[in-house]
């Protein structure tokens, strides 16, 4: 336990110096939404959205940034960096093993998304009065299953490839992919109903995220689908994985 | 040539017993039936060209490699068998193993103090190794020499019993690389015993208590490095040139010398025991000054040749 503290609070630090990773995760969403509220108006309730104005139904797929960049890319790319220079192999000489360190990671990372939705959350509450996650319980159960399901496929990405270039190459094209199903690039109104519908089921599962924002409950099977991603995937990364 | 079987005279325990080792990489016996024993508070050298098996024969030892046979007790442990257990005893520092870039001198050496139940004090550890004004100083903006004792206050900071130390100087220049010397004796004289993998004679020589020479994942020779080198050859040479002309039979006459070459105006003469005062006694009474006298001796570079070259003709 005391390794994984130690772990944690050294690799917080890390992340805290490579400010490019945390202020995507956190300042982003937030600054996204300020930007783009402020250039198009926001306050004209749409009828073709039920209506809620543009902007409630934007600002649920903008937590995407936050867990993506960090599941998507800092976790890969990171882990894949340190077993390419021999960090975990390290490690794994001390009592500390180095699985303590993807524990740290994965704590570290969750709680940075978090603080990436709160800040997110405020800004759209301050900002533009977007109401708050009407439907907390559901709101958290899709946030959560979402960000580890994205984990997982960020530790799959780690798991196989074999140097930090190659896990570049890999995390680089899947994040804009994530992007664009979970309605950051277009906001999914936009996007052709065949997206729409793979961005319900694919994590984060953006289609919970919006139903629990705007109080329903977020439908089941999307989750239930995210939680089998994570416990499958969950389990080839732990076999696969490799340490050196 | 066998293996020699390890000398006891200084009746020490072992810490570390190898027995048989093997180790294959596919079709390649990387490690082939490696067995020696260190002794408590050695410092046992493993000397061997590249991709003898000497990095696979010290991390199974260390537990980050299995083996494909053969038995390892480090103080009664098995490294596979017993990793927890081992792993706050033996402290280990390995060849191209690097830290984060932004992770400090102070930072990584307090983070991997954490991990052990009795670690070093780090700023005394930092201190012994001679890191305190880099203390605050980022992994990515140390010197080579820097990042290499860093290397080894982590191999340290558990306060191990066996610590071992892959290719240590390697990249270091050569002021660095005496000062990473001193400190490895400083180590021995913590009572910790050292195992050092090393390609460097010099550092071998230097260092090491007894020295392992492996070759094409054999051991060809098990000695202290004087022993070695005496394997192989007592011969030494002269090379002087002489002030005056001197007949080859006044030289060969002598019992000490073994032959005499010449190139150009300077004299080789080889030969065994006193070999120095038997020549220059007979130039004197010749008044025949030796100029540019240079003593060679057969060093541990010229041991391990032979015997590596040994063996290299035996598998091909």
């Amino acid at each position: 336990m005391n390794a994984i503290r130690a772990l944690i609070l050294s690799e917080s630090r890390l992340l805290l110096r490579d400010p490019i990773s945390w202020i995507a995760a956190v300042v982003l969403p937030a600054a996204i939404l300020l930007i783009f509220g402020s250039i198009f108006a926001p306050h004209r309730p749409d009828p073709a959205l039920g209506g809620l104005r543009w902007i409630d139904t934007f600002a649920p797929s903008l937590v995407v940034i936050a867990t993506a960049t960090l599941a998507i890319q800092t976790l890969p790319i990171r882990l894949a960096t340190y077993r390419e220079k021999g960090i975990l192999r390290r490690l794994s000489t001390t009592p500390a093993r180095p699985a303590s360190l993807l524990v740290a990671q994965l704590v570290i990372y969750s709680a940075t998304a978090i603080l990436g939705l709160v800040l997110l959350v405020v800004a759209g509450k301050v900002a533009f009065d977007i109401p708050l996650p009407a439907n907390p319980i559901g709101y958290v159960a899709a946030f959560g299953l979402g960000l580890a399901a994205l984990l997982t496929i960020g530790l799959l990405v780690a798991a196989v490839a074999p140097s930090a270039g190659v896990a570049t190459g890999i995390a680089v094209p899947l994040f804009f992919v994530v992007m664009l199903l979970g309605g950051v690039y277009l906001p999914r109104v936009l996007l052709p109903d065949v997206l729409l519908t793979i961005g319900e089921f694919s994590p984060p599962g953006v289609q919970g995220l919006q139903d629990a924002w705007l109080g329903a409950a977020p439908k089941l099977l999307p989750l239930g689908i995210l939680a089998a991603i994570t416990v499958v995937g969950g389990a080839i990364s732990s076999r696969v994985f490799r340490w050196q | 040539m066998r293996p020699s079987t390890v000398s006891r005279d200084h009746g020490g325990m072992n810490v570390i017993e190898v027995t048989d080792l093997k180790k294959r990489y596919g079709s390649h016996a990387a490690v082939d039936g490696v067995s020696f024993s260190v002794e408590e508070g050695e410092i046992f050298g493993i000397l061997g060209p590249n991709g003898a098996g000497k990095t696979t024969t010290v991390e199974s030892i260390a537990g980050i490699r299995t083996p494909d046979g053969g038995t390892i007790r480090v103080l009664g442990l098995d490294p596979q068998r017993d990793r927890d257990r081992l792993r706050a005893i033996v402290g280990v520092q390995l060849q191209e193993s690097e830290l984060p870039d932004r992770m400090t001198v102070a930072e990584a050496v307090e983070l991997f103090a954490s991990f052990y139940a009795e670690a070093a004090d780090p700023t005394r550890l930092i201190d012994d190794l001679g890191l305190t004004e880099k203390r605050d100083t980022q992994y990515r903006r140390l010197s080579g020499g820097q990042k290499q004792r860093l290397s080894i206050a982590l191999a340290l900071v558990g306060q191990p019993k066996v610590a071992i130390l892959d290719e240590l100087s390697t990249g270091l220049d050569p002021q660095a690389r005496r000062e990473t010397w001193k400190l490895i004796e400083s180590i021995r004289d913590r009572g910790v015993t050292v195992l050092l993998v090393t390609h460097l004679m010099e550092e071998a020589e230097r260092l090491a208590d007894r020295v392992a020479v492996i070759d094409g994942g054999r051991i060809v020779a098990i000695d202290t490095p004087a022993g070695i080198i005496s394997r192989v050859s007592a011969e030494q040479k002269l090379r002087f040139r002489p002030s005056a002309p001197i007949e080859d039979r006044l030289l060969t006459d002598l019992p000490e010398v073994t032959s005499i070459k010449r190139a150009g105006p300077v004299l080789v003469v080889s030969g065994t025991g006193n070999l120095i005062g038997a020549v220059t006694s007979v130039l004197a009474q010749h008044q025949v000054v030796a100029n540019d006298l240079r003593v060679e001796q057969t060093n541990l570079d010229d041991a391990y040749l032979t015997l590596t070259a040994n063996t290299a003709k035996e598998l091909s």
